[in-house]
């Protein structure tokens, strides 16, 4: 499973980069987002990926347009048999399904799946992560026994939630609250929890021991304002790059949870995942049947990466030179 | 390094206790009942009571957890409820299997992906260097199950040239004394068994292990290039040093660090990889064994194996970190 892939660079990355993290440097707080806005106009890598998470949204989002068909629709059933699936045709310019819908049809609306499953359980676990990343972060930044041992709960928690693989984290969240649409959403995005927990708060503790914080401090400004208005500003940055790339990551995810049968239930709803199941006896017939879901999903899965790849190296201070 | 190995190894123990604490919970939160799983439609409900006494499930909870621990505590796992088997055996038969995969994965990961990071990282901005990076990326994006099944189209269905399901030809009636096959095969000198095993082992092992491939190459490249920038790199190089040396002695070593921290933090995935790679190549090892566990509502194989995994997992991070003090005696002293 893809899991983690991009969770464990950044750690790295962020570990590699010691106390120097995306701190207000020359620019200052606000010049440091629009100067890396600035290096991602001007980077190939950034307008490829995000042409294609374009092209994806804007698939998804019109796909009624894209299609004369309902997703779902099996009025050509009777022309598929054991030992063949109608290819392409003028009725149907990428043939039918196993099913007899319409194969065009199909990938058209798993956009749609894809896209909201994706985009809501990253979201789910963002909220939930950097929630405890920041609370693990601030007191740990914060020093003092009640800070450390807060600190501390909260990383053995996401320690516990760390020694299960993310995607039988998955799979066992949706086997407790039932397989639909919503289980399937917090399982995926409970999964990522403990990446952007640990992400945050790592990020900011290396705020927490630079100089302007420690100026701040000499200053007098209340430790409280300073977790606030300093530290998590300026560690947020791989936080939000790590979303990016977790948006890949759940796509990929839910289509695996499909894959093994825990996905969206109902066979009239347009699901990648499950598209390459249902394809899996017919290889003889028809390889297309695989093909065409499979590099569905790593074609957006790939422009998320991309995207998510290009915002880290705008971000990261070392490539700057 | 000593005491370092032994304060993690004593961290370990709140991390299983926490992770025993919500198993516990989490199994019995699964909708359905074990009970009625094993009896199936028809069951009386004095039969659910007599099989629920004899598993304990009508005592308190926290007997019932207080119970679970003191039995775990002395190395028993229990039964499956499905099979009857002691956890612990079947474990111990299907968990090298997965070793197995994964081990063969990592290894085709280390080999291909170190080599190719240091090329592309040699060569920056060329040919060589783009296609590398690109093809990384590539494999990143790629969900494990689609290769897998694409390795099965091409290989098996379209060329016939590898075998696409199971560890061994049924046929080959091997002996198995670790239940590592290829080691069993090498053991007991059955050349052709061991070779058959690892026939079987190609293609399962090249999809689960394409994406810690591309992410050994990425950090390798990334690493390799920053060390190259490196002043003592220069002061080498202008002393005389040849190309070989220097890249073995200064420019290797120093950037090796991020790339072992990576090639641990694959193990969890390598293990989230190998339940989906497992099922389509109908490879027997744990993953598919505990996807089937999950379905039947077979609490004692759950937890255990979930434990074990956990152990696992964590060992494996604890040698990574004892593997930085071998190469960056730096981190020793900290």
């Amino acid at each position: 499973m893809s899991g983690r892939t991009g969770a464990d660079s950044a750690e790295i990355m962020l570990a590699g980069s010691g106390g120097h993290g995306a701190g207000p440097d020359e620019a200052g707080g606000v010049g440091l987002w629009r100067a890396a806005f600035r290096r991602l106009r001007r980077n190939p890598t950034a307008i490829a990926g995000a042409v294609i998470v374009l092209l994806f949204v804007l698939v998804a989002l019109f796909a009624p347009l894209l299609t004369s068909y309902e997703p779902g629709s099996t009025a050509d059933a009777g022309l598929v048999t054991p030992s063949s699936v109608p290819g392409p045709s003028e009725d149907h310019w990428l043939g039918l399904d196993r099913y007899g819908s319409d194969m065009w049809t199909q990938l058209v609306y798993g956009a749609r799946q894809s896209l909201a499953y994706g985009v809501i359980s990253t979201a789910i676990g963002l909220v939930a992560g950097a929630g405890l990343g920041a609370v693990a972060g601030g007191f740990g930044a914060l020093g003092g026994r009640v800070g450390s041992w807060v600190d501390n709960a909260v990383m053995r928690l996401v320690d516990v939630m760390l020694s299960v693989p993310s995607l039988l984290l998955a799979v066992s969240i949706v086997a407790v609250l039932g397989q639909n649409a919503y289980a399937v959403m917090i399982a995926i995005g409970t999964a990522q929890v403990p990446i952007f927990a640990r992400l945050l708060r790592g990020s900011m503790l290396s705020q927490g021991k630079s100089d302007y914080v420690l100026a701040a401090g000499a200053l007098g400004i209340r430790k409280r304002k300073i977790v606030s208005g300093h530290i998590v500003p300026n560690a947020i940055g791989p936080t939000i790059v790590q979303a990016t790339l977790n948006l890949a990551t759940a796509i990929i995810e839910v289509a695996a949870l499909s894959y093994l049968g825990l996905g969206e239930a109902d066979p009239a709803v347009a699901e990648w995942g499950r598209m390459l199941v249902a394809a899996q006896d017919r290889f003889e017939a028809a390889a297309r049947l695989a093909l065409l879901p499979g590099f569905a999903i790593a074609f957006t899965a790939l422009g998320f990466t991309l995207l998510g790849e290009a915002m880290r190296e705008a971000l990261d201070p070392r490539s700057r030179r | 390094m000593l005491k370092f190995a032994l304060r993690r190894l004593a961290l370990l123990v709140p991390v299983l206790f926490g992770l025993s604490v919500l198993l516990f919970a989490w199994v019995r939160a699964l909708p359905g009942d074990p009970a009625r799983s094993l009896l199936g439609e028809r069951a009386t409900p004095e039969g659910i009571a007599r099989v629920n006494a004899s598993y304990g499930f009508d005592q308190p909870l926290l007997q019932q957890y207080l119970i679970y621990v003191k039995a775990l505590l002395q190395g028993d796992f229990g039964d499956s409820i499905k099979t009857g088997q002691p956890v612990l055996t079947t474990f111990f038969e299907r968990f090298p299997a997965t070793i197995e995969l994964a081990t063969t994965a990592l290894l085709f990961a280390i080999v291909v992906g170190v080599p190719l990071g240091y090329l592309a990282a040699r060569n920056q901005g060329r040919f060589l260097d783009t296609a590398v990076v690109s093809g990384s990326l590539l494999g990143v994006a790629t969900p494990v199950f689609f290769l897998a099944i694409l390795l099965k189209l091409v290989f098996a269905d379209w060329l016939g040239l590898l075998p696409t399901a199971l560890r061994q030809d049924a046929r080959m009636d091997a002996t198995h004394i670790t239940n590592f096959y290829v080691l069993d095969g090498l053991l007991t000198r059955e050349w052709d068994a061991a070779f058959n095993a690892m026939v079987h082992l190609v293609l399962p092992a090249v999809a689960l292990g394409t994406i810690p491939l591309a992410i050994i190459v990425r950090i390798t490249r990334a690493s390799v290039a920053e060390v190259l920038h490196e002043d003592y790199v220069r002061t080498a190089e202008s002393k005389g040093l040849s190309r070989r040396i220097v890249s073995r002695r200064h420019v290797l070593r120093n950037a090796l660090l991020p790339v072992v921290t990576t090639i641990g933090l694959q193990a969890g995935l390598l293990l989230s990889g190998a339940v989906l790679t497992e099922s389509v190549f109908a490879f027997n090892g744990i993953g598919s064994y505990l996807f089937q566990a999950i379905s039947q509502r077979d609490f004692p194989v759950l937890q255990g194996f979930i434990i074990f995994i956990a152990i696992t997992y964590s060992l494996i991070n604890l040698l990574v970190d004892l593997a930085y003090g071998v190469i960056d005696p730096r981190v020793r002293v900290s």
